[in-house]
């Protein structure tokens, strides 16, 4: 018994991973603008399919080259069509923008990429990895994209870590966060510096299509996958990027294991036709944790004075 | 210059007394040990360099902070940790410093919202509207167009408060606290941000309330002349602590009082 | 010239409160109405009805519903697939299980049943705001979506997962031609919009308002934020319920969970931000854009000549959408709604420029 529940665990920490690198992108835009992304999910989905499609005429290097350049691309778009028009509106409006940006690039990717399911070969290993064999008879399942997804991942935080942390851009980014006003006031251009994080996010938002697609294949329903991030986020703190992996982990792992050890105990309960906890699962947790720490693990607290 | 009430408790009985109240949040000392009571139907100004605490105060009096240490008695009762709709309940209104008016809805509305303890009709009454529920609507709108002509805005009821300027704004949240018809009213820095012309203004209505309505009053102000002229007793903080207490005249030659405000050596 | 008030003279609060204070007013939606009422059946053709007239109606009191929620109380959700799939299955087990019940009594429960489920998922409010507030109502949604799809009590334990409803009928009369359902509709839509106006206009709605727009001062004048949040997520789901319960029986027949999916709750909420948040005529005019636009981009390739397959109007639907929210909140973030209002001031000068 146990070593299935591990393969699960295992397996599901995996996949958190690709959650945390969504809920990155996310991090990274809140923190330093201060906006709620909604749109995060889509531009994960048209930086995959740019590559996908790309990569059908060109290198993959070279492809995803060009993806990066089209995303930066679409960042200045985006800052500039969008977020100039709405400084100093409130939260709420800004993210109704976002998600008004999320259909329109839903609408755009499917008709420039098309809407069929492609695939993304990154040249990675595709024969499963057996862990442990001496201890598990047959050994744990791995899927070796999904290790070196991993890496790839634990390489971004720290990178974006440090960057927030020790340089001077990345203060006035921190700045920027917390107020619009006060940081124009004090010279930091504003436009600027959106553009500059609207980009890193689009780049972050290209790796994590890609690990994506070469696991799922790139079709739409990664726009799901991506609103899965909203919990990671509950949970690690909205501005968090340590936050956003140890969510991400948590909810990975979480729900599959909720999938595997809760649903046939529902199923039995409740007389239910099939299981799919996992639709739900990770935002009930989310909710749960809202009522008890509604800043998640890493986030500040607000303080509201009157 | 007001004639003073009284120093030996005169026409009003003690209407709050606030006692060794303490209060701190998140390492930073607000208040400490406190002690001061504001009588019926008088004016009484908390006045004191920035810092001081005064904002703080109020927050207590009004339910949003809850003192570490110490005891509240309002109306003769001991107060225990309340929220502030139990204060407004109890009979306490509040204004505050930057201006907290509801920016979506007009000033009519706004100040109609003052009356909401008041309105009782249920749901049902409310969808049917026609009978009993327009008749309680239209009997709160007419004190609240009572007030509206005591502050003098007629013609900006139907304007949005988010695009009046801040002079009248200040007056409208004036006129929604004197809506509730409380026994208690908190006025944070009512003047603050205006010109000679619209402090008289305030300063009429708030003498007026006073008078006509008997309402006591509490008031966080800076500009002396208007401490001087409208309050009945004054309390002074520094720094978290009372240092004087009393009428406008004895806390003006306090040393302790000049030393604050104009640092020691004067 | 003619949007004139000169003469018209309010003597009282009374008539300056009323719905509609400029007696012009009131002569168009007496007009507007009579037309709904009795030129529409004689005009109408079975489209009109099943897809524009029907559809529209019913998706405002959804809209009505969530702009009470999220335009008057400030509470975003995204939950409203969810809430109208309660009301939607409440219904039809109702019927199912008591099949002499009046039609009217199974839509209002399930208005009750959608009501209740809200109150419970809007506890939650009382702690959270805002964003959180809104990932709070998508567990509701994918919970709610789950439950319907794999619950079989819900179902009927039927195999293929969708539900049925059978003749329906309203004190004898059957409802069975589209015409009769477009009237049903109209009678309970100008039922529950009236409702709602009167709501918003008094004592509760001001408290809502005064909630969104800042609910710590709301809680100084005497609110209690408990009863505020939980009374606009009552209200709210009753409402997107009933709508619901419409949906199913008079606009689909039958139906499977994903009638009430995630797209559904962008859908309504698209209806309130373009039509107006805070604002019953706004509900009612992001319904019918968001019905009518897929309409007219279906007929465009045909009146420009050039051909475009389904998927890609589907697509180009996606980007307009997506460019009108935007758009709106740049430019007019009232919606519709505030157009209206500025065209009628517009009216009211013309032919003067100001």
């Amino acid at each position: 018994m146990l070593g299935p529940i591990l393969e699960t665990l295992i397996g599901g920490l995996l996949t958190g991973v690709l959650y945390s690198l969504v809920a990155l992108g996310f991090v990274l835009i809140f923190k330093a603008s201060g906006v709620f992304n909604f749109a995060q999910g889509a531009m994960v989905l048209f930086a995959a399919l740019s590559v996908a499609r790309l990569s059908e005429v060109m290198p993959v290097p070279i492809a995803i080259m060009a993806a990066v350049l089209i995303m930066i691309a679409l960042a200045y778009a985006i800052e500039f069509l969008v977020l100039r028009r709405l400084v100093n509106q409130e939260g709420i409006i800004l993210f109704m923008a976002t998600l008004g940006i999320t259909y329109f690039l839903d609408g755009f990717g499917q008709t420039l990429w098309g809407s069929d399911i492609y695939k993304i070969d990154l040249g990675m290993p595709k024969n499963p990895i057996f862990l442990l064999e001496s201890v598990f008879p047959g050994g744990l399942l791995i899927d070796p994209s999904e290790l070196i997804a991993a890496v790839i991942c634990a390489v971004m935080v720290a990178v974006l870590a440090i960057f927030f942390q020790v340089t001077r851009v990345g203060r006035a980014l921190r700045a920027v966060a917390d107020d619009h006003q006060a940081a124009q006031s004090v010279g930091i251009p504003l436009n600027h510096i959106w553009l500059l994080v609207w980009a890193v996010a689009g780049i972050v938002a290209l790796v994590a299509g890609m690990m994506w697609g070469v696991k799922l294949g790139v079709q739409f329903s990664l726009s799901l996958v991506a609103l899965k991030a909203l919990p990671v986020l509950i949970l690690g703190g909205f501005t968090s990027i340590p936050g956003a992996i140890v969510g991400g982990l948590l909810i990975g792992a979480g729900e599959k294991l909720a999938e595997v050890l809760l649903a046939p105990v529902l199923i039995k309960a409740f007389d239910l036709a099939g299981g799919g906890i996992e639709n739900w699962f990770a935002y009930v947790l989310a909710l749960m944790f809202l009522l008890v720490r509604p800043q998640g693990l890493f986030g500040e607290k607000i303080i509201e004075r009157v | 210059m007001r004639a003073p009430m009284g120093q030996d408790g005169g026409a009003g009985g003690v209407l709050l007394s606030i006692e060794d109240i303490s209060l701190s949040f998140g390492g930073v000392t607000a208040l400490t040990d406190v002690s001061f009571d504001i009588r019926k139907g008088e004016i009484r100004a908390i006045i004191g360099p920035n810092g001081a605490g005064k904002t703080s105060m109020l927050n207590v009096i009004n339910g949003f902070y809850h003192p570490q240490q110490g005891r509240i008695t309002f109306k003769g009762k001991a107060r225990t940790k309340m929220r502030p709709y139990e204060a407004a309940r109890g009979g306490i209104a509040r204004t505050f410093q930057n201006v907290a008016l509801f920016r979506g809805m007009t000033a009519l509305d706004n100040i109609m919202t003052g009356r909401a303890l008041k309105m009782h009709r249920g749901f049902f009454w409310q969808i049917l509207r026609l009978g009993p529920a327009l008749a309680e609507e239209m009997e709160h709108r007419l004190k609240v167009e009572e007030i509206i002509d005591f502050l003098e805005i007629p013609h900006i009821r139907k304007i949005p408060v988010g695009r009046l300027p801040y002079g009248l704004q200040k007056r409208v949240e004036l006129g929604r606290a004197l809506a509730m018809e409380p026994d208690l009213l908190l006025l944070d820095e009512p003047m603050a941000g205006m010109n000679l012309e619209e402090k008289e203004d305030m300063s009429r209505y708030i003498i007026d309330v006073n008078n006509h309505f008997g309402t006591t009053i509490a008031l966080i102000e800076h500009d002396m002349g208007v401490v001087m002229d409208l309050s009945d007793r004054v309390v002074v903080l520094e720094y978290g602590r009372k240092i004087a207490d009393g009428t406008p005249d004895e806390v003006k030659n306090d040393r302790k009082v000049i030393a604050a405000y104009l640092g020691v050596g004067h | 010239m003619f949007y004139r008030e000169a003469g018209q003279f309010k003597t009282s609060y009374a008539a300056d409160a009323a719905i509609f204070p400029v007696a012009q007013d009131r002569w168009f939606i007496i007009a507007a109405l009579a037309f709904l009422f009795l030129v529409v059946p004689l005009l109408a053709n079975q489209y009109l009805y099943t897809e524009v007239l029907i559809p529209v109606l019913i998706l405002s009191i959804a809209a009505i519903g969530l702009n009470i929620l999220t335009g008057y109380c400030g509470q975003l959700s995204l939950g409203t697939g969810g809430f109208m799939a309660v009301g939607a299955y409440a219904a039809y087990n109702m019927a199912l299980r008591v099949p002499d019940a009046n039609i009217i009594l199974v839509f209002l429960f399930g208005g009750v049943m959608a009501m209740l489920v809200g109150i419970l998922f809007g506890l939650p409010s009382l702690r959270i705001k805002g964003f959180y507030l809104a990932v709070a109502t998508l567990a509701s949604q994918f919970f709610l979506e789950w439950a319907f799809a794999r619950v079989k009590w819900f179902t009927n334990y039927a195999p293929s997962g969708s539900v049925a409803v059978g003749k329906i009928d309203l004190f004898g009369f059957p409802i069975d031609t589209p015409g009769k359902k477009y009237l049903l509709v109209l009678a309970i839509v100008a039922v529950l919009a009236l409702a709602a106006k009167n709501l918003v206009r008094g004592r509760i709605g001001r408290m809502w308002m005064a909630m969104r727009d800042m609910d710590i001062a709301a809680e100084i004048i005497g609110i209690r934020p408990l009863h505020a949040k939980l009374s606009a997520f009552a209200v709210s789901s009753f409402y997107i319920g009933v709508a619901g319960a419409l949906w199913g029986f008079l606009r689909l027949g039958s139906w499977e969970p994903l009638a009430f999916d995630i797209n559904r709750s962008f859908q309504v909420l698209f209806m309130i931000i373009i039509g107006g948040l805070g604002s019953i005529l706004g509900s009612f005019l992001g319904a019918a854009f968001i019905v009518l636009a897929p309409i007219f981009l279906n007929q465009l390739p045909h009146w420009i000549g050039i051909p475009l397959s389904t998927a890609a109007i589907s697509h180009i639907e996606f980007m307009v959408f997506g460019a009108m929210i935007v758009l709106f909140l740049i430019v007019e973030p009232q919606g519709f709604a505030r157009l209206w209002a500025i065209g009628k001031e517009k009216l009211r000068l013309w032919p003067f420029p100001y």
